[in-house]
């Protein structure tokens, strides 16, 4: 049996490891919920890689129905075909358009299966899936047909947690909440990323990281991804060590906060603040 | 296998369903976990818990029920002296304060403890001894203190750090704490969904023109929720207490989540509502508004919210002339039937800790009043008042 242990690109600690595989081994459903920018999304598509499977992703937005992931009938073209004249529309089959849980039931070898961001869709969405993802079946009406998955694939279900998923639904699944990532792991996480990466530098970079996610009152706290951007960054103006380790209080957001720093009131926040440290220095 | 710790999880309220019970166990058959005891830890949390919230829950559960699986690692004497004062001078009774005199005063105590640590070589359960777990000692694992101070196994022998369950790391998430800035997001959002309910039906253009050209032009008109809501809020706050902090932070909430409210409106009482109520907390002096007409003005679709610690003298709800601040003709009991009857959907949001309610009398008599529908001032207390209210 195929085992995740993680990826060259992706850091996968143990309990998401074992989540993981135990997801795989069981043919259940997985779902991950976590801080943004924790690598939710990413995930499945590491899997994939991991397991040498076809992704499908399927994002869901608040007007997504759970429909859409099975079927559509393609009603407006059958009649426009059938004023036109056109033979094809004495068969209903050439009307049903594959959804992505049917185009994953029906895959030659078993894909993993992505239910991206599950919470922004309606309250009865999840619901709705319950018998396909539980049975991975479904019941076609217009060609009265049933489709049965061939193979169960990988399921990974991410929430933001904007809504309640219901009881029925939590029960069929595995659960990972992905903590934010420790110095230690990030570690990990930065030398696969960017493998040689100077040691001074990733030392000074996490100090600034954590010390700016620790800042009270940020509205957006930076997270894996954008520390990775920043990172990138730091490598392409090719600063040093050196620059960050001054904490020359004039300076204290951090070169090329951009990166990090998303909103304009958190860069308020911390020019409000470098003031502050200025005039309490000059005070003393 | 493992039953003991299925009961145990729900014991401690944590909503595992045999269904989830018997994945672990189908996963354990298959071998997913291995024989590591801390993939089974994180096979046992994927498959039973469902909620970052009931994480930390979990973990404590966890750490009780399979303590003793891994060796007991060196025991580390690190305990503040004070501490240990403070927190006996609290839980032990006289009787055993003497005990503790007649063993040589607190320096003494140390040095047992000390002794006894060096001596303890398995672990103890229940008993009498003064280290252990679940016994009648308030030494040891789960205390008191909130940190869960722990003598030994903070350190296992592959001298990695403490257990992972045993870190609890999740205790920020656990819902049960009160409301503060940290979690006020969360709160909101709760507030949201509970006003998003009750919503008229509008036209659903997209989808009527979806079923007419199914229908092959044959007109069929679709309808949906309307997205915005018509919930009525009447928030009753008691101010002038010790309880003010809380309140200010249950009046912010709410008026934060107002743009999502049809109408809110507020007053204020103290301690137990009468036949006046304050429009004001600032001028409560001045300005007055009589009970009667509140109950005539708002009709009964608005849901009614008390926010109070319903702490007080049983004489304030009981007796007519029970007020502390004037005369009251009628008892607050009889003010607060009438306010029930008028708003029959109607909750009472306590900022008191649930643990210590049956200590107060009031508490129990206001609750008996609002025929149980009284929530603590948290995450879930909250949760849980918006479900009953939309019920």
């Amino acid at each position: 049996m195929a085992r995740f242990e993680g990826t060259e690109t992706y850091v996968a600690t143990d309990d998401l490891r074992v989540a993981v595989n135990a997801a795989i081994a069981l043919e259940r459903p997985l779902l991950v919920k976590g801080e943004p920018g924790t690598g939710k999304t990413i995930l499945a598509h590491e899997i994939a890689k991991a397991l040498g499977k076809e992704i499908i992703t399927w994002h869901i937005k608040s007007t997504t129905k759970a429909q859409q992931g099975l079927y559509e009938y393609d009603a407006v073209t059958r009649l426009r075909d059938s004023q036109l004249g056109d033979p094809k529309v004495g068969d209903i089959r050439n009307y049903i358009v594959r959804g992505k849980l049917w185009h994953a039931f029906t895959a030659d070898t078993a894909p993993v299966l992505l239910i991206d961001e599950i919470d922004k869709a309606d309250i009865e969405f999840p619901n709705d899936l319950l018998l396909e993802l539980d049975r991975m079946e479904f019941y076609v009406y217009e060609t009265r047909e049933t489709v049965v998955a061939k193979q169960r694939p990988v399921v990974i279900i991410t929430s933001n947690n904007e809504k309640e998923l219901p009881d029925a639904f939590l029960r069929r699944c595995f659960f990972h909440y992905i903590r934010f990532p420790d110095r230690e792991t990030m570690t990990r996480i930065l030398a696969v990323h960017y493998p040689g990466l100077h040691k001074a530098l990733v030392h000074e970079a996490l100090n600034i990281f954590y010390d700016v996610r620790d800042v009270p009152g940020l509205k957006k706290k930076p997270s894996t991804s954008e520390l990775l951007d920043w990172i990138k960054l730091l490598m392409v103006e090719d600063i040093a060590p050196e620059t960050l380790r001054q904490r020359d209080p004039a300076k204290l957001i951090p070169p090329l906060h951009g990166a990090l720093l998303k909103n304009e009131q958190d860069v308020h926040l911390f020019e409000r603040l470098a003031f502050l440290h200025r005039r309490e220095r000059g005070g003393a | 296998m493992f039953i003991g710790f299925l009961l145990e999880l729900r014991e401690a309220k944590l909503p595992v369903s045999l269904k989830e019970f018997l994945t672990l166990m189908e996963a354990m058959r298959r071998n997913v976990a291995g024989y590591s005891v801390d993939d089974f830890y994180y096979l046992a949390r994927a498959a039973l818990v469902k909620d970052e919230r009931n994480l930390d829950k979990f973990d404590r559960v966890f750490g009780h029920y399979f303590k003793g699986l891994e060796t007991p690692g060196e025991a580390r004497l690190e305990i503040p002296a004070e501490w240990l004062k403070a927190l006996g001078e609290k839980l032990l009774t006289e009787e055993e304060k003497k005990l503790i005199e007649a063993m040589g005063g607190w320096e003494k105590l140390m040095e047992t403890l000390k002794q006894r640590l060096a001596e303890q070589q398995g672990r103890h359960e229940g008993g009498k001894k003064w280290i252990g777990t679940a016994g009648t000692s308030p030494y040891g694992a789960y205390g008191y203190n909130p940190e869960g101070v722990r003598i030994g196994q903070d350190k296992n022998r592959n001298n990695r750090a403490v257990k992972v369950w045993d870190k609890r790391e999740f205790r920020n998430l656990d819902d049960r704490v009160e409301l503060g800035t940290r979690n006020i997001k969360l709160a909101l959002r709760r507030l949201r969904q509970f006003a998003r309910e009750g919503a008229e039906l509008e036209l659903d253009l997209d989808d009527t023109i979806r079923a007419t050209a199914r229908n092959a032009g044959w007109l069929d008109l679709k309808l949906v929720p309307e997205r915005h809501n018509a919930v009525k809020v009447l928030l009753l706050l008691d101010i002038g207490g010790s309880m003010d902090g809380h309140i200010r932070t249950c009046a912010e909430l709410f008026s934060a989540a107002r743009g999502e409210f049809k109408h809110l409106e507020y007053f204020y009482f103290h301690n137990c509502p009468y036949e006046g109520l304050w429009p004001d907390a600032m001028r409560r002096h001045v300005e007055r508004v009589p009970t009667p007409e509140i109950l005539r003005t708002y009709d009964q679709s608005y849901k009614l919210i008390f926010v109070g610690d319903a702490s007080m003298s049983p004489y304030e709800i009981e007796q007519p002339g029970g007020s502390v601040e004037h005369w009251n003709d009628e008892s607050g009991e009889i003010w607060m039937r009438r306010l029930l009857a008028t708003y029959p959907k109607a909750v009472w949001l306590n900022p008191v800790p649930e643990r210590y309610w049956s200590g107060t009398l009031s508490i129990a008599m206001i609750s008996e009043l609002m025929e149980g529908r009284m929530f603590p001032l948290t995450l879930d207390g909250l949760d849980r008042a918006m479900r009953r209210l939309t019920r």
